[in-house]
This record gives C-alpha cells, sequence and structure tokens, in this order.
C-alpha cells in the first residue's frame, strides 16, 4: 500500500557527506533491506524516510504525495507520513509498561479506549508477548524488549515499517528465530518494510530487495540471489558472502563476441549473452575472476577437466569444511559440505564451473561477466 | 564536495522556512531562553563595565563634568591615584598570597588523602572517606567562625578557647591571613580530594599491575603510571582553588577586617558599601578577570590531557597497595588531622553556644542554656541580648533563609533543566554550544563580585524604567541565587537529560506526540530523579550562601548565614556561633536527604 520514491537526496552533517546523490525506488510490499557496512549512512537514510533528519537536497514521495521537497524547504512532520520506526535501541519508554507503550501512539491519534485495547493486544499477541503486557522494559529480556518495540510500531497498522538492526543486539540463537517472525509478520501485515542492518545474513534471507550501500552511495539494488550471484562490482562481492568470494587475477580479452580469460587455474571463454552492457577495454586486459568457495568441488582423484591442486590447510567446523588450497602459487578458499579430513600437503583434483564464475574489469572494478 | 547546497529563495520555500520555525514549540522555548540569559547575565555585565567609566553623583565635587559623562576617574582612582597602594596593591598582594598559599597546602594535602583513601590497605576506608569530606559540607564562614571560638584573644573582648585556658595568643595566629590561609585550606582540601579521588577511582589497577609485572617499582608506579593519569586532575582542583580562594569573602571579611587586613574581595565591599561605588565595580571587574584567567589557563594547559579521565573506564578494579608498616602511622596521622581541624572546632564552637563567658572553661557554673532559649529578663549575668530563640531577628532569618533557599533552588533547579535540555538536544548546533557558554559565565565571576554586578544593574531603575529598582528586595536575592547557580544547575540538568535518549522523544514524536505532549509524559517523568537530586544540591548550595548576598542585605532581608557573620562581628560570639549550630544542623540534614534521593556531595560545587 505504500511506494516510496526517493531522488538525488543529499545529506550532511557538518562537511561530512554521508547520502550521496541518492536514488532509490521502494515497491509497495517490499521488504527492502538496506545492506552495508557500518557508518554508510543506512540509519540516516532510514531517519530521512521517517522525517527525523532533513537532508539537504532531494524528493522522496510516498504514493505520489509529496513528502520531502528540499528546494521548497518541505518536510512533512513524521507523524503525518503514516509509518513507524523500530530503533535500534529499541527506545522503549522506561517509565510505562509494555501495555502503555504499545498504546501511546494510538491514545494520541484519540481512538476509542476500547478500540485501543483492542489494537494494542492484536498487535502484543501477534508479537507473542501478550502475557508480558504489565511488565516495564527493564523487566524483560532483550528479544521480549525488541518484540515489545515492533508491537509498538505496528499497532497503528501503518502503511510503512522501519526497522533499524533490530536484531543487532540479540544473541545468535534468538537472532534466527526472530528472522522467522519478521519474514512471518512482513507476510500477515503486508506492509512496506525497510529493513536497515549490516548482516549479511539477515538481508539475504529476509528481504524481497536488498539495496547495498557503498560509502552513502548505492552500489546495487537487487533481489537477494541476484545480489549474490552477481555482485556488481570487486567492493560489493568482497562484502557479499561468507566464506568470502575466491578473487583470481588473470588477463582478458574480447574478440569475435568472445570473452577470452586466462587465469592460474586455467583458461575460459565466454559467449556475449552472458556478458553484461559494461563497456570493454581493447585488446588484453587485466581482469579479476570471482570464484565463490562453495562453486569448488574437491575431488581425492583425478576426474575430467579438472585442476591438481595441494591442499595448503583444512578447517573442519562440523556441518562444513572449509579448505584452503594452493594452485601455481595461487592461493584460495573453498567450502565443503560435511566433514572432511584433508592432509597437509595432499594432491587433489578441482573440478569448477566455468559458469559460475564472475569476472570483473580490474581497472573499472565492474562486473563484465555475469554467473549463470 | 562541501555542503554548499544552496537553493533559490522561492516563496513557497520561505513559507516552508518561516512555519518550520514557528510550528515547533522548541524554537520558541531556546529562543525566550536565549533572551533571558542575555538579559541576566550579559547586560547586566555590561551594565556594570559602563558604571566604571560614568561619573556619578557623588563624585562630582572632585570631577569636572556632569552626571553621566564619560570618565576615567574610577580607574585611575584604582591603578593611578595616591590611594592605589590601599586600594588595590596591597589587598591584591593580600588575595595572591591567601590564594597561593591556600592552593599550595590544601592541593596536595587533598591529594595524598584520596590517594590513601582510594588506593592504599589503610583501614576504615569507608569511615574515612566520609569523614574527610564533612568539611566540605560546612560552610566556610562556619569554620570561620570556629577558627574565633578556637583562638580569639582579648582585642574582640570575647576570649576564645585557648586564650581562655591563658594561652597567650598573638593577632597573627587568631586573625589575619594565617589564620584566613588556615580556615581555608580546611575547607579546599576537601574540594581537592573530591576531585582527586574521583580521577583516582577512575584508574584502572590493572594499568598500575602491568607496571608491576614489567618490574617498576611502587615509587616508580606512582611516578609513571598513577601520577601521570591523575595529574589532570590535580592540576584542576588547584586552578580551581587559586582562582576561588582569591576570591572569596567570608572568611577574609570575618578573620581580616578587624584588624584592617583586606583582601580584593573585602576591599571592594567597602567600597560598595561606603563608595564611591564604581571603584567597587573596577575591583570586581579585576576579581572577573583573574578567576576567569585562571580558569582558562587551566583549559589551555589541560584542554587536551582531560581526556584522561576517561580512560579508565571499563571495569576499574582496585587491588588495594599495601602500605606496610606505614600503615598505622598514616592512619593516626589521618585521624589527628580530622580531630583538630573538624572535630575540635565544632566541639568548641558549639560549648561556646552553652557558655555564659566564652573562654571561662566548662565548668556547671558557667554552663547555660541562655543562649538559646534564654529571656532577657531572666538573665542573672551581664548580657544585653535575648536566647536565640527568643530573638525576632532570628525568626526573621530563619524566615528569610527558608524562603530564599526554597524559592531559589526551584526556580534554579527548573531552569537548570530546562537549559540541560537545551544544550543536551542542541549538542554540535549553534544554540547549545551559546546557551552552554552563556551559562557558563557566572561560573567565572567570584560570589561577591557577581553580586556586585547585580548591585550595579539593579540598584537604579534600569532598561528606561521598565524594571524598577530592586535594591532591598528579596526578588534581587533571589535573582541573583539563582543566576549564580545556573552554572551548576544547568550541567546537571544537561547530565539528566543526556541520559534520556533522543531516540525517547523521536519515538514519541512519530507516534504523533507533540512537542509539550513529549514534555509531559516522556521527559518529565524521566528526569524526576536527577531533578531532585540537582535541587537538594542546589539547595544545599544557596543555605551555605553568604559571599553572594552579602552585598544586598538589608535588615528586613538577613539571612542566617548573614546574621551569624554580623552577630560575629558585632562581638556576641555566642549567638552567632548558636546560628551556625542551627546552620550546620540544617545542612547536614539536607545532604541526608539529598543522599537518600542519589545526590552525591562529590559533585557540588560548593
Ligand atoms: N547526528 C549526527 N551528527 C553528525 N554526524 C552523524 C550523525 N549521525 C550520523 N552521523 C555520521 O554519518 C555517518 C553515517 O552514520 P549512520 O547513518 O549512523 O551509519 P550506519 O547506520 O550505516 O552505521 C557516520 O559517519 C556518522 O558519523
Ligand atoms: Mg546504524
Amino acid at each position: 500500500m505504500s511506494r516510496i520514491e526517493l531522488k538525488n537526496i543529499d545529506k550532511f552533517f557538518g562537511d561530512n557527506h554521508v547520502l550521496r546523490n541518492l536514488n532509490l525506488v521502494i515497491e509497495d510490499g517490499d521488504f527492502m533491506t538496506l545492506l552495508g557496512p557500518s557508518g554508510c549512512g543506512k540509519t540516516t537514510l532510514l531517519r530521512v524516510v521517517a522525517g527525523l533528519e532533513k537532508p539537504q537536497n532531494g524528493t522522496m514521495t510516498i504514493d505520489g504525495v509529496e513528502i520531502i521537497n528540499a528546494a521548497d524547504a518541505l518536510f512533512v512532520e513524521p507523524s503525518k507520513r503514516d509509518l513507524n520506526l523500530v530503533f535500534q535501541s529499541y527506545a522503549l519508554w522506561p517509565h510505562m509498561t509494555a501495555y502503555n507503550n504499545v498504546a501511546f501512539g494510538l491514545k494520541i491519534k484519540k481512538i476509542p479506549a476500547a478500540k485501543i485495547e483492542e489494537m494494542v493486544m492484536k498487535s502484543l499477541r501477534l508479537m507473542r508477548i501478550d502475557e508480558l503486557k504489565d511488565r516495564y522494559p527493564n523487566e524483560l529480556s532483550g528479544g521480549q524488549q525488541q518484540r515489545v518495540a515492533i508491537a509498538r510500531a505496528i499497532a497503528s497498522e501503518p502503511k510503512l515499517i522501519l526497522l533499524d538492526e533490530p536484531l543487532s543486539n540479540l544473541d545468535a540463537k534468538l537472532r534466527i528465530d526472530m528472522r522467522a517472525e519478521l519474514k512471518r509478520l512482513h507476510r500477515e501485515i503486508g506492509a512496506t518494510i525497510i529493513y536497515v542492518t549490516h548482516d549479511q545474513i539477515e538481508a539475504l534471507t529476509m528481504s524481497t530487495k536488498i539495496a547495498l550501500f557503498e560509502e552513502g552511495c548505492l552500489a546495487q539494488v537487487a533481489p537477494p540471489m541476484e545480489l549474490y550471484m552477481n555482485p556488481i562490482d570487486l567492493v560489493a562481492a568482497d562484502f557479499i558472502g561468507n566464506p568470502r568470494i575466491n578473487f583470481l587475477k588473470g588477463t582478458a580479452s574480447y574478440s569475435n563476441e568472445k570473452l577470452h580469460v586466462k587465469i592460474n587455474i586455467g583458461e575460459y571463454d565466454f559467449d556475449k549473452e552472458d556478458m553484461t552492457e559494461e563497456p570493454i577495454p581493447e585488446g588484453e586486459f587485466p581482469c579479476v575472476v570471482g570464484l565463490r568457495p562453495e562453486q569448488v568441488y574437491i575431488h581425492t582423484e583425478a576426474v575430467e577437466s579438472s585442476i591438481p591442486a595441494t591442499i595448503y590447510a583444512g578447517q573442519p567446523a562440523g556441518s562444513e569444511t572449509l579448505v584452503t588450497l594452493t594452485v601455481g602459487g595461487q592461493e584460495f578458499l573453498a567450502k565443503e559440505i560435511g566433514l572432511k579430513d584433508y592432509e597437509m600437503g595432499q594432491t587433489v583434483y578441482l573440478e569448477i564451473d566455468p559458469n559460475k564464475l564472475n569476472v570483473y574489469d580490474e581497472k573499472s572494478t565492474r562486473l563484465i561477466k555475469l554467473a549463470v | 564536495m562541501a555542503n554548499k547546497i544552496k537553493h533559490p529563495l522561492t516563496g513557497k520555500r520561505l513559507k516552508n522556512l518561516i512555519l518550520g520555525v514557528v510550528s515547533n514549540p522548541f524554537n520558541m522555548v531556546v529562543f525566550i531562553s536565549l533572551i533571558l540569559l542575555i538579559s541576566l547575565i550579559i547586560v547586566p555585565l555590561f551594565t556594570m563595565l559602563r558604571e566604571t567609566v560614568t561619573l556619578a553623583a557623588s563624585e562630582l565635587r572632585r570631577v569636572d563634568g556632569e552626571i553621566g559623562d564619560f570618565t576615567l576617574y574610577y580607574w585611575k582612582y584604582v591603578f593611578a591615584s595616591k590611594l592605589s597602594s590601599a586600594v588595590l596593591w596591597t589587598p591584591l598582594r593580600n588575595s595572591l598570597l591567601i590564594g597561593i598559599f591556600v592552593t599550595a597546602i590544601s592541593v596536595p594535602l587533598g591529594s595524598i588523602l584520596a590517594w590513601l583513601v582510594v588506593r592504599s590497605d589503610i583501614p576504615g576506608k569507608r569511615l574515612l572517606s566520609m569523614l574527610v569530606i564533612i568539611p566540605y559540607m560546612i560552610p566556610s564562614w562556619c569554620k570561620a567562625l570556629s577558627w574565633l571560638a578556637m583562638f580569639r584573644n582579648s582585642r574582640s573582648g570575647h576570649l576564645g578557647f585557648f586564650a581562655g585556658l591563658g594561652i597567650n595568643i598573638p593577632d597573627w595566629l587568631a586573625y589575619g591571613p594565617f589564620a584566613i590561609i588556615s580556615v581555608m585550606v580546611l575547607h579546599y582540601y576537601a574540594f581537592a580530594y573530591i576531585m582527586v579521588s574521583g580521577s583516582l577511582r577512575s584508574v584502572n589497577s590493572e594499568l598500575e599491575e602491568m607496571g608491576e609485572i614489567q618490574g617498576a617499582s611502587k615509587l616508580q608506579i606512582l611516578k609513571s603510571i598513577t601520577m601521570p593519569l591523575v595529574l589532570p586532575s590535580i592540576l584542576s582542583a588547584a586552578i580551581m582553588t587559586v582562582s576561588k580562594s582569591v576570591g572569596s569573602y567570608g572568611v577574609a571579611a570575618n578573620l581580616g577586617t578587624r584588624i584592617g587586613y583586606f583582601t580584593l574581595a573585602t576591599k571592594m565591599k567597602e567600597f560598595i558599601n561606603v563608595g564611591p561605588h564604581a571603584v567597587g565595580y573596577v575591583m570586581s571587574i579585576l576579581l572577573i578577570v583573574m578567576a576567569t584567567g585562571t580558569i582558562f589557563a587551566n583549559r589551555l594547559f589541560l584542554g587536551h590531557r582531560r581526556s584522561f579521565e576517561t580512560m579508565g573506564g571499563k571495569g576499574t578494579r582496585h587491588t588495594p597497595i599495601p602500605l606496610g608498616m606505614s600503615k598505622y602511622p598514616l592512619l593516626i596521622f589521618i585521624v589527628v588531622f580530622l580531630l583538630v581541624a573538624m572535630v575540635m572546632p565544632l566541639f568548641v564552637l558549639l560549648m561556646e553556644t552553652f557558655q555564659k563567658s566564652t573562654g571561662m572553661g566548662y565548668s556547671l557554673d558557667n554552663l547555660t542554656l541562655y543562649n538559646w532559649i534564654g529571656r532577657l529578663e531572666d538573665a542573672t549575668w551581664q548580657v544585653d541580648y535575648p536566647g536565640i530563640f527568643r530573638n525576632p531577628e532570628f525568626g526573621r532569618a530563619v524566615w528569610n533563609t527558608l524562603r530564599l533557599t526554597v524559592v531559589a533552588s526551584i526556580i534554579t533547579a527548573f531552569c537548570g533543566q530546562l537549559l540541560g535540555y537545551i544544550s543536551s538536544r542542541g549538542r554540535g548546533k549553534w544554540y547549545g554550544s551559546l546557551t552552554e557558554q552563556l551559562v557558563f559565565i557566572p561560573y567565572l565571576m567570584p560570589g561577591v563580585a557577581f553580586s556586585a554586578i547585580y548591585f550595579a544593574m539593579f540598584a537604579k531603575p534600569s532598561l528606561f524604567g521598565l524594571i524598577p529598582s530592586l535594591y532591598g528586595t528579596f526578588t534581587l536575592i533571589v535573582l541573583v541565587s539563582v543566576v549564580k547557580h545556573f552554572p551548576f544547575a544547568s550541567r546537571a540538568g544537561t547530565a539528566n537529560m543526556l541520559q534520556i535518549g533522543t531516540e525517547l522523544e523521536e519515538a514519541a514524536d512519530i507516534a504523533g506526540a507533540s512537542f509539550w505532549r513529549r514534555m509531559i509524559r516522556i521527559v518529565i517523568p524521566l528526569a524526576k530523579q536527577g531533578f531532585i537530586s540537582g535541587f537538594m544540591l542546589i539547595f544545599i548550595s544557596i543555605a551555605k550562601e553568604l559571599d553572594l548576598i552579602i552585598i544586598m542585605m538589608t535588615p528586613q532581608t538577613r539571612t542566617m548565614s548573614y546574621l551569624a557573620f554580623q552577630y560575629s562581628r558585632d562581638a556576641m560570639p555566642q549567638m552567632a556561633d548558636a546560628i551556625s549550630v542551627c546552620v550546620l544542623v540544617f545542612i547536614l540534614i539536607s545532604y541526608r536527604i539529598a543522599n537518600h534521593f542519589g545526590a552525591d556531595i562529590g559533585k557540588s560545587w560548593g
């Protein structure tokens, strides 16, 4: 029920240019995640959308209605934007019970008391904390506080819900539970959600779309799997994926609608249809090939077109095993499911699907060949 | 890419800009506060400055010109006249001497005590740490009375404790610089103690243990690890002590003026009393310049080193450092010090209130309750005043003190929270720093100089007759007390407001709560606790105050502190002592209550 369009947003704190000419469209019903390392301006963007910060430049519309127009000094008040925000700190009012925290905004809206009660209990029940309604925030655990904060944000049924790293203060197990919970919530209430996180697993598992931030600019906006498969530049590729993607340096040249790539572990040809629109340099040029660790298959015997490699070190971790390998002086990481045991220095044979490789122009750092 | 985005000023933009400012009540609150601060702090200061170069009626005989003409007469009077030596140089030398000696003794004393109590394994630390700060709760003018109770000699008609024992007490011991310095040391050592012990507590003992692991001896550790870490706080204690003692009035007046020993502050008061007023104003400017100078020197020296204080921070564990053999001698030293410096003077002071003749011992026939409850007609010996509880002057003073402390501290605490709100929410914005700076100014001024400013401003009608002459009114005394306590109150308010996260308010903002609603429903309920403890500390500080209000006193507005001072000068020591006992009891009870509400005496600036 809510389509948000941000255009040319600039935000400065003093001389610190935090948001740089930012353009972003969030479609109605999206679960849009703003993903990026700490300090890149995600919270700032969220606060701009909420109306808690005024950008120096740019416009924002919600469902076509102008909410921000910096040139006209138009900034609609936060409470008139029909949205709600869950702060990273939760910002629960410590002197009010969970019930009153949720009811506060409804009382201000002059909703009849009976209706307030119904709405508060509905959202408390939705977050499964209705039996905690009379507790004060300091009598609740971190996870419970967080549910109260979300209940407070959804009680008035806003069209847009903003969440700022809501899971970052929870322990690992609770975080996984809450991920599922939030995903279900999005489905149930159908509101548009903007979700801020620096945790790529959260972003990849919950969102319908991810906006990847780099230093106040948007690097890439794409659905999670697309972002994972084809990060648009080297920085994005480096950021997305755990363990990190392997970068193998080599050279490439483009002729006869074919991209020829030469790296330590072999030479590959790619069709034009798998390539991006990026301009390709003339002649032979340095390139970087991105290879996801889970795309490396390790065999103990040679198989067809396999590449011999030496085991440098293995790190078995129960459900998976990370293996560091060397091929001709090039070191890289492979990830295997389950427990595997290798000896140091052992020779193994690698199978790699060339289609799954990303190729980047080293100079422009941009993606030139897609993984398919 | 600098922050230089300029949008053309269209009608629509202008309308929105104006709407944005006007529709936000916070802006109005800031605006009104800034106006008030400027008219309560900056305007009086400039009024006084102007008075020093404006010819007044009383000097027409000596200076050509008309009333209101520009003149340098008063500045010349102070700096370049036959009287300069008596008016300026001697009092200035005396003030500096007092400041330097007080600092040189009290800061090392306080620092050593702090180290012993915080870091060493001296026995009875908890009790000691409470006892050593008690002198700080006692107003310094009470200490001066105690000193007199001990050391008065025949010069003032009533013998003190020692003179009564037949010991010949010379004038230099009873009155003058030695007495003033001793009394002030007993006040300011506790100030240094509070500052240094605070910083010692923040030093993690692991830092010292690291030194020990590296093989440093205890002395080396003290010298090269502990000292550098607490040095900034020792230095600032020193600077603050210089600044405070140079400008302090009560002690110097009570122990100095009766033998003609003047400091800048007491001399200034003299001129404010008998004129020319403007000479007093010139001297008060000098006092302000001196106090300000030392404090800015502090900032200059320590600006970057202050950051040490926060370094201890996390997990400040304290492994006491063993004193070994010297443990008990040191303990005895502290106990003797506390006995001599605190217990005995207070005891003598208290006992004087039960004596018919001071200095005549504690035999039963010299003891009486007359000084408290006696009627003049029942007196069996030569006495010309009734007991304190029968004395209408005392009743009035109690009423004035109560009314002043309650009214002024409530107003101050409220203003402090409001100013704190503005400074905390305006962190890094122009109005936030302007508020902080304006509010800080009264801190730079010695109390007696500060009230001289208000005297200059309000002794005659001001603002073109809009404000009538307030001299002699209760309002003016309240006003002076309120504004002088702004720095502390707003610091307390800022700390209080900072602990209420802005996000709590933003969450209410998003929920649709207006500014006033946010104040009433979110900020005030959360600020209550801090408000009460701030209020109590202000309350106590105003109850102790003498320097600040002495210029404003008239027979109708006298407070207990002033009355005690007055009686002491009028050679009625039992009366003066009885009042100070009342004040002491009142203050100690207030501290007890304040403590109950979580106020920390270490945070008061008394
Ligand atoms: N109120 C503020 N005043 C000044 N600088 C700020 C303020 N809020 C954020 N910043 C700066 O803006 C940058 C982005 O901050 P933020 O949006 O909080 O990043 P993120 O949420 O991605 O970690 C940081 O460099 C931060 O220091
Ligand atoms: Mg953030």
